[in-house]
C-alpha cells in the first residue's frame, strides 16, 4: 500500500516534471507581461514631474478617449458583421463538402483552405492590389459595365474592404474545423432519420448542425479573440488606403502608436490592459452563456 | 439527385474561383514586368513572361535583403514552431498522464491562458525585453513565441483519448522509466496531434507580424511579413520610384506563401484530422 502510494507520488512529480518547460514559459511571457502591463498603466511620465504614481488615471482616460473608444467600438462593430459571415461560409461549405465526394471535392476543400496559409500581411496586400484602380481588375471589370468601381480602401468602403480580406482569410480554416466534427458523426443516424422521411436539408439543419456545435463554439472564441485584436491588415493597408486607416483606427494600432510614435508607454500599456479585459470578458460572458444552454443553435 | 449535385458542383467551383482570385491574380503578376502591371492589360491574363528576371530583381535587390529576411522567417518558424510544440507537447502529455496536487488548477490557468490575447501582451514584453537588453536580437522573436496555450490544450484531450493507461502501465511493469514510456510508448500514437500543433506554430510565427514589427528595429533582422510591409510602405510613398518595388513585392509574396502551402499540402494527412480535436470534447 505505501509502495502505491509512494510511487503514484513520484509520479505526480514526473507530471510537474513534463509540465515544467511549459510553466517557466508562461511564468516569463504571459504572467509578467501581464502583471508589468498592469503596472506601468497605474504610472504616469511626464517630461518635467518624471514617473509618478496615477492610480486608475490611465484608465479613466482610456474609456474616456474618443481615439480608444472609437478603435474598440469598430472592432466590436467588426466582429458582430465578421464572425457570423465567417461562419456561415464555412458551414455551407463543409456541409456542401460532407454531401459531396469525388475529386471536385477533395480539390476545393484544400483551395478553401489554402487562404489560412498566407500570412496577414499578405492576404491584405493581394486585396489591396485587386482593390486598386491602377493594377487591380475590379476597375477592369467594371467599366465593361461601364460603371464606377466603388474603391474598397475609401473611408466609407474601407470596412468591408477588410472584411472581405478576413473572411477570405479565415473562412476556410474554419471549414476544416467543422468538417471533420461533421465527418466523426456516425453516418447510421442519417440512415435512420432518411427512415423517417428527413430530407437532407432537414438531416442538415436538424442533425448535422446541432451536432457539430461545439465546434462553432471553438470557433467563435477563436475569432473573437483575433477580431478584437485586429492589427495587421489594416496597419498594411494603411499606406495604401489615402488616409483611411487612421492613427488610432483599431485599439491595437492605436496602443502601438502610442508607444512608438509618441513614446507614451505607461497609457499604451493601459490601453493594452483595458483591450485585453475587454477581449477576456467578451470570451468569458460568451462561454458561461454556451455552457448553459448547452448548445448555441438549439 | 444528380441535379442537386450539380448545384452543389457550382457552388464549390465559384467557392474555389472566390479563394483562388487573389492567389491567381499573384501567380499571373509576378510573370509580369513593371510596364506590364501597369499597362491596364488584363490583370488577371498573362502579358509576357518575366518570372526569372523578377526572382533576380528580388533576390539582388538591395544586397539580398530579401533572401536575408527569407532566412529570419525560416529561422524564427522553426526554432520557435519546434520549441512551442516540444514545450506543448510535453506539457499536454504531463496534464493527461499524471495525476498531482494542483494539476486542475494549473489546466484552468492554460484555458484561461487561451482566452487573453496575445497581442495584448506585446508592448509590455517590449519594455521588458527592452530593460533586458533584449530587443533588436532574434531572442526578441523567438522566446515569446514559444507561448502557446492552445497547444498545450489540443494536446492533452488528444493525449487523453489516444493513449490508453493500460498501456503506459505494461511499459512501466516491464521495467521503462517514465521517460522512456514516454518517448517510446505515448509519443508514436500523439504523432497526427503533434504535426497539427507544430504546423499550427510554425504558421503562427512564419506570419507573425505584431511582435517583429515592435521588437525589431535593424531590418538586418525583420522576417518577410515586417520586411514586405516595409516596402510596400516605401513603394507607396514614393509613386516614382516606387513602380519597380511593387513587382518586387508582388514576387516576394509569391516566394514567401510557398513553403506554407508545400507544407500543408504534403502533410494534409495529418493535419485535417488534428484540427478537429480541439473541438471534440
Amino acid at each position: 500500500m505505501t509502495a502505491i502510494r509512494s510511487s503514484s507520488g513520484r509520479r505526480g512529480a514526473v507530471g510537474w516534471l513534463f509540465i515544467l518547460p511549459f510553466l517557466a514559459v508562461f511564468a516569463v511571457f504571459l504572467v509578467a507581461p501581464l502583471l508589468y502591463a498592469g503596472y506601468l498603466s497605474l504610472y504616469t511620465k511626464g517630461l518635467a514631474t518624471g514617473t509618478t504614481f496615477a492610480g486608475l488615471d490611465n484608465y479613466t482616460r482610456a474609456f474616456t478617449d474618443p481615439s480608444f473608444l472609437k478603435g474598440l467600438w469598430l472592432v466590436l462593430r467588426f466582429s458582430l458583421v465578421v464572425i457570423p459571415l465567417q461562419m456561415i461560409v464555412a458551414l455551407v461549405a463543409a456541409l456542401v463538402l460532407d454531401e459531396v465526394t469525388g475529386r471536385l471535392a477533395r480539390f476545393s476543400r484544400l483551395m478553401i483552405f489554402l487562404p489560412y496559409a498566407v500570412p496577414a500581411v499578405l492576404g491584405a496586400l493581394m486585396w489591396g492590389f485587386l482593390y486598386s484602380p491602377s493594377f487591380g481588375p475590379l476597375e477592369q471589370i467594371s467599366s465593361l459595365f461601364n460603371v464606377q468601381a466603388p474603391f474598397l480602401l475609401s473611408q466609407g468602403n474601407i470596412f468591408y474592404g477588410l472584411l472581405n480580406v478576413v473572411t477570405w482569410q479565415w473562412s476556410g480554416y474554419y471549414m476544416v474545423i467543422i468538417y471533420a466534427a461533421l465527418k466523426s458523426i456516425d453516418t447510421s443516424i442519417y440512415e435512420a432519420a432518411r427512415i423517417d422521411g428527413a430530407n437532407a436539408r432537414q438531416i442538415a439543419l436538424r442533425i448535422k448542425v446541432p451536432m457539430v456545435s461545439s465546434a462553432f463554439v471553438l470557433i467563435l472564441v477563436f475569432s473573437l479573440i483575433g477580431t478584437l485584436q485586429f492589427f495587421a491588415e489594416p496597419q498594411i493597408l494603411g499606406p495604401i488606403a489615402n488616409g483611411s486607416v487612421t492613427p488610432d483606427f483599431t485599439p491595437n494600432i492605436y496602443a502601438f502608436n502610442l508607444a512608438f510614435a509618441y513614446a507614451q508607454f505607461n497609457y499604451a500599456s493601459a490601453i493594452s490592459f483595458a483591450l485585453g479585459f475587454v477581449v477576456f470578458l467578451a470570451v468569458a460572458v460568451f462561454m458561461v452563456a454556451t455552457r448553459k444552454r448547452g448548445s448555441i443553435f438549439t | 439527385m444528380s441535379n442537386r449535385h450539380l448545384g452543389a458542383k457550382l457552388f464549390l467551383l465559384a467557392l474555389v474561383c472566390y479563394f483562388l482570385i487573389p492567389v491567381w491574380w499573384l501567380v499571373v503578376a509576378s510573370t509580369k514586368n513593371a510596364q506590364g502591371l501597369f499597362s491596364g492589360s488584363g490583370a488577371l491574363w498573362f502579358h509576357g513572361f518575366h518570372l526569372l528576371d523578377n526572382l533576380h530583381d528580388l533576390f539582388t535587390f538591395n544586397n539580398g535583403e530579401y533572401l536575408r529576411w527569407l532566412g529570419n522567417s525560416v529561422l524564427y518558424a522553426v526554432t520557435g514552431g519546434i520549441g512551442s510544440t516540444v514545450i506543448s507537447v510535453l506539457a499536454g502529455y504531463g496534464f493527461a498522464k499524471y495525476s498531482f496536487r494542483g494539476r486542475n488548477l494549473t489546466f484552468a490557468l492554460v484555458l484561461g491562458a487561451v482566452m487573453v490575447p496575445l497581442t495584448a501582451l506585446v508592448i509590455p514584453t517590449f519594455v521588458m525585453m527592452s530593460n533586458a537588453g533584449l530587443t533588436d536580437t532574434v531572442w526578441a522573436v523567438i522566446l515569446p513565441s514559444l507561448l502557446s496555450p492552445f497547444g498545450v490544450y489540443l494536446m492533452r484531450v488528444y493525449t487523453s483519448a489516444a493513449v490508453p493507461d493500460e498501456l503506459l502501465d505494461a511499459a512501466r511493469i516491464d521495467g521503462a522509466g517514465e521517460l522512456r514510456t514516454f518517448l517510446r510508448v505515448a509519443l508514436p500514437l500523439m504523432r497526427p496531434a503533434v504535426i497539427t500543433v507544430l504546423l499550427l506554430s510554425v504558421v503562427a510565427t512564419w506570419n507573425n507580424y505584431f511582435l517583429p514589427l515592435t521588437m525589431l528595429s535593424d531590418s538586418k533582422l525583420y522576417p518577410l511579413t515586417v520586411g514586405i510591409g516595409l516596402w510596400s510602405q516605401l513603394a507607396s510613398s514614393n509613386n516614382g520610384g516606387g513602380q519597380s518595388l511593387w513587382s518586387l513585392i508582388i514576387t516576394g509574396s509569391l516566394v514567401s506563401i510557398v513553403p506554407l502551402v508545400v507544407a500543408f499540402l504534403t502533410l494534409q494527412k495529418y493535419w485535417q484530422g488534428g484540427l478537429a480535436v480541439g473541438s471534440l470534447k
